[in-house]
């Protein structure tokens, strides 16, 4: 039999509501597993660590040819808004939790929470505009030594 | 499948040590199954949550997650996780002798 994993440490890069989602199940399901978890949010990802926009996320509609709606259609002011309330009335009614529910649950499960240096320095971000499940703001050497020994996924 | 040994009694478990049987559990087959997992004792704590993730199953056919162990049986996220370190969820379903919960979440 392999051996089993012990640790990952998954990278939430992208901005929307569907970039979003995979990471923190993973994160979630690795510590539901007894595994050791750390989450790294990085450039648009730290929208989903974000005081004031954790809790508006939506769902790409440009360049997101999955929805299976023409791009055409997708610029259309506004289509972003239902697309996203389609997807989160799915969301609600399987039951899942909320981006902010999500992460504050995993905080909760004991995984590590960091921001990206590079990413706060770019948009101007400090731990104050950062929720409070955010165990720091590091580089990413810091989350080099952090992840040792386990894969890293990239999301 | 195999036979073990638990508690003076022989029970019958899957590859991962879950029992196939949830009939076959009681209160010194969990205590001796918590011992493998490295929880020395189990405290009414523990109890209250392996007791709910039974009424659960034998109630629903089906074991809590996380998070609505969490919600729904009076024990917090994070102190689920103080009580088993190793994954609540799945080892108080484990200790519980019932089957690990399915889902995603």
């Amino acid at each position: 039999m392999s051996e089993p994993i012990e640790k990952v440490s998954i990278i939430i890069s992208k901005g929307s509501l569907e970039g979003v989602y995979p990471g923190l199940i993973m994160a979630n399901g690795a510590r539901a597993e007894g595994m050791d978890a750390n989450l790294f949010f990085t450039f648009f990802g730290m929208d989903a660590i974000h005081k004031k926009r954790w809790g508006n996320m939506k769902v790409a509609t440009v360049g997101n040819p999955g929805l299976h709606i023409p791009t055409i259609i997708g610029i259309i002011p506004g289509m972003s808004a239902i697309a996203t309330k389609m997807m989160s009335s799915k969301i609600k009614k399987l039951d899942f939790p909320t981006i902010p529910e999500f992460v504050e649950m995993i905080a909760d499960t004991g995984a590590g929470i960091y921001a990206c240096l590079a990413s706060a320095d770019l948009f101007g971000f400090t731990k104050d505009d950062l929720v409070d499940q955010v165990q720091g703001i590091i580089t990413v050497g810091e989350f080099y030594e952090k992840a040792a020994g386990g894969p890293i996924i990239f999301t | 499948m195999t036979t073990k040994l638990l508690a003076g009694q022989d029970v019958e478990v899957d590859g991962e040590g879950f029992l196939v049987d949830p009939s076959q559990w009681n209160e010194e087959v969990a205590r001796a199954m918590a011992k493998e997992e490295g929880i020395d004792t189990l405290t009414d704590k523990h109890m209250q949550v392996i007791n709910f993730m039974r009424s659960e199953y034998m109630a629903k056919g089906t074991a809590p997650n996380i998070r609505s162990l969490g919600k729904t049986s009076g024990v917090s996220v994070k102190e689920l996780y103080q009580l088993f370190p190793k994954g609540p969820a799945k080892l108080a379903a484990k200790l519980g002798g019932i089957s690990k919960p399915h889902g995603c979440i």
